[in-house]
């Protein structure tokens, strides 16, 4: 059984071959609370996900829409911790085979130290690192450590991004590369037919060998359909976020729905 | 070490931008890769900017003619009496059009957006100052703009919000977070990942990804220019001190930058530390760690887990958990010393300036000037010191009113019952006793006065 990049490099074969996208799900770890959290991402994960992006909590979210800024804030104030975050992964680990990929930013990460980040991550057997205001200038302090243990590293490319750049954005990172779909924050209104996305698409995928993941803005199985045909993966985040305030059950249905988008026409 | 050269009115300052801007380990762009380019693109233009004469020839005229420069050097007379003597300077940056530093950053950034090209400005704002100073330069040159501002500083400045809706300014009050200055930022900085296009963001102090850190400094030099040829022309000589308050750290940035290169010029900045250092406060240096905050790597106020911490100062100003990276720079290589003042000291410093010298000055000054004692203390009676008058106290009377001088309170209370009373006392002996002295004296003496009757 493969662990770290591997299995996320797995994962993303598995859904080819069945000749569709695979689907990333986001949630927040310890949102509304640790117990309510591993309910939903249970339920989430039963639903039908490929690869779970599991949400590190952090006071300043900048890259975030309102619907995962408010999750970030009910999780810190219901006692999230980056060590709280590493049990509730070990604890879905015991329970699920898809890969976890750890979404935060910069500050708690580095602060944990990252030798420790990344033994640790490794350990609760999660499998990549995803962080957002961590540019390729600046990576190599987690990406490094993290390399070592085997765990991936998720570059993001934005419709600003130059070529130059995307350059360098794909050459340090493994796993999967995260395409933004849209220039704004997590949950802004997308139009997931857009050509010129579909085409930004396209570049990046004759551009490198690694999945393609798009996400930014998708909220329904009609978004995912439209996109799957461009991309080898796509993230849902904000509306699962949503769906989660309703509850694991409510959460599951719309995996299970968002799961039917994902076959390639 | 950064110093750039010194420089005079012909002679252009700045050293190139080092690798990443990084102020030895401070510094860098920790932003989202979406904002990169437009981080990018600011720090390819910037340098060229500041090296074509056009450009800096518009932004001093602008400086002379609207902001009101030079501003004065003044000595102080009767202050040095009161802290222990040296000879003492007062850069005299309360004198700008909008009443503080800010405006200088200002200018030069919008002058800047309209050179690339964008076609609305975004700005965050605590106090109000850095907004008021936005929007001011936003009507100046005609663009549009939209402050961003912490919900909580909106209702505790509501004077500030009125000046920069008049200034024909959008102000969005920002409910998120902590509702203060750090999340107008966080809102600032989502604006504008989603309008980097056609929109620049005007960062107010010396902080933020490179070039924000390095091109604010710069742009307040000439505070320390300025400050510098007047020393030496008045006295002939450079001071032993020079001393400013710090919350991101502009002000004093500006003022260091001429005198970095001096060694004998010792540089004290003076940050909040509110309400004592095991209380809230906003002491980054005593009490910051190493962290990536706001797109900067420097000392950041957080938890073990790498959250960060609400800061508090009575001066909105300095109320923030971050401070510029240079000053991060300037602490550890041991060049700039950092002494903490409190809420109190600063608000006993706010009357000393006053009575001393005619001066009422913001708050945040206060925190500098406040300071002088201990630092005329460790250089001696002799020692002469340039302190950066940072902004006028006008937006703190209510603060002040509140604090320092519950007694003003008693005193406009006891006049409003005494012009009522000699009213009601007049109106009695014009022989109408009617409504006025009943509703002042209340319902028992409409009855008592009905009985009688």
């Amino acid at each position: 059984m493969s662990a770290g990049v591997d299995r996320v490099t797995d994962a993303f074969a598995r859904a080819r071959a069945e000749n569709r996208a695979a689907l990333v799900g986001y949630l927040t770890g310890f949102d509304p609370d640790r117990n309510g959290s591993l309910e939903r991402i249970f339920a989430a994960c039963e639903g039908g996900l490929d690869v779970l992006e599991l949400g590190v909590p952090f006071s300043d979210p900048t890259a975030d829409g309102p619907t995962i800024q408010a999750a970030m804030t009910r999780a810190l104030a219901s006692g999230a911790t980056l060590s709280g975050a590493l049990a509730l992964a070990a604890e879905i680990r015991r329970r699920f085979e898809l890969p976890i990929v750890l979404f935060s930013y910069a500050n708690p990460l580095i602060s944990y130290g990252p030798e420790r980040l990344s033994r640790e991550t490794a350990e609760a057997g999660a499998d990549a690192l995803l962080v957002v205001d961590l540019p390729p200038e600046h990576a190599e302090v987690l990406r490094g450590p993290a390399s070592a243990r085997g765990l991936g590293w998720v570059g993001l490319v934005a419709p600003t991004t130059t070529p130059a750049r995307r350059a360098r954005v794909l050459a340090g990172s493994s796993g999967f590369v995260y395409a933004v779909s849209l220039t704004g924050v997590t949950g802004a209104p997308l139009d997931p037919s857009d050509p010129a996305l579909h085409a930004g698409l396209a570049t990046l995928r004759g551009a490198s060998s690694l999945p393609i993941v798009v996400g930014f803005g998708v909220r329904k199985a009609e978004d995912v359909r439209a996109l799957a045909g461009h991309a080898d993966g796509v993230v849902v985040g904000s509306a699962l976020v949503e769906a989660g305030q309703r509850g694991p059950a409510a959460l599951g249905e719309l995996v299970k729905s968002l799961r039917g988008g994902t076959l390639r026409a | 070490m950064t110093a750039a050269p010194h420089s005079d009115d012909d002679n252009l300052p700045g050293g190139p931008p080092e690798l990443l801007g990084e102020f030895g380990e401070f510094g860098g762009r920790y932003v989202a890769e979406t904002l990169m380019p437009a981080v990018e693109e600011l720090a390819r233009a910037w340098p060229k900017a500041w090296a074509d004469y056009t450009f800096v020839d518009e932004y001093r005229a602008i400086l002379r003619d609207y902001v009101g420069r030079p501003t004065p050097l003044t000595e102080a007379r009767r202050l040095p009496e009161a802290v222990g003597g040296g000879r003492i300077f007062l850069k005299r940056e309360d004198l700008n059009h909008t009443g503080a530093h800010k405006i200088n950053n200002c200018i030069g950034q919008v002058l800047l957006a309209r050179r690339l090209g964008k076609t609305r400005i975004i700005a965050e704002t605590g106090a109000g100052q850095h907004g008021v100073a936005t929007a001011t330069a936003c009507a100046y040159f005609g663009m549009p703009c939209t402050v961003y501002m912490g919900a909580e500083d909106v209702s505790r400045q509501a004077l500030n919000v009125v000046r920069m809706r008049l200034l024909g300014a959008e102000v969005r009050p920002v409910t998120s977070g902590s509702a203060t200055l750090k999340d107008a930022i966080n809102a600032a900085l989502r604006d504008w990942v989603a309008s980097v296009a056609d929109t620049h963001y005007v960062i107010g102090s010396v902080m933020g990804p490179d070039p924000y850190p390095l091109m604010v400094r710069e742009l307040q030099r000439v505070i320390g220019d300025e400050a510098r040829a007047q020393i030496l022309d008045r006295i002939g000589r450079l001071p032993d001190a020079a001393v400013a308050c710090v919350g991101g750290g502009s002000n004093a940035m500006g003022l260091f930058a001429a005198f970095v290169p001096d060694a004998a010029v010792q540089l004290f900045g003076v940050e909040a530390t509110g309400e004592g250092l095991q209380g809230r406060h906003a002491a980054t240096m005593a009490k910051g760690r190493i962290g990536v905050f706001h797109g900067m790597r420097s000392l950041v106020l957080q938890t073990d887990d790498g959250q960060l911490l609400e800061a508090h100062s009575i001066s909105a100003g300095l109320d923030y958990p971050g401070i510029g990276p240079e000053h991060a720079h300037l602490h550890a290589t041991g060049r700039a010393r950092y002494l903490g003042i409190s809420d109190r000291e600063a608000l006993a410093a706010t009357e000393l300036l006053a009575r001393t010298e005619g001066i009422i000055p913001a708050l945040e000054t206060a925190h500098a000037i406040a300071a002088l004692p201990a630092v005329i203390r460790e250089l001696g009676p002799e020692a002469v010191v340039i302190v950066n008058v940072s902004g006028r106290g006008d937006k703190d009377m209510h603060t002040v009113m509140t604090h320092l001088d519950p007694a003003t309170l008693t005193l406009i209370e006891e006049a409003e019952r005494g012009r009522k009373a000699a009213r009601a006392a007049h109106q009695a002996a014009a022989g109408h006793e009617g409504e006025e002295a009943l509703i002042v004296d209340g319902h028992e003496l409409r009855a008592e006065r009905k009985e009688g009757a």
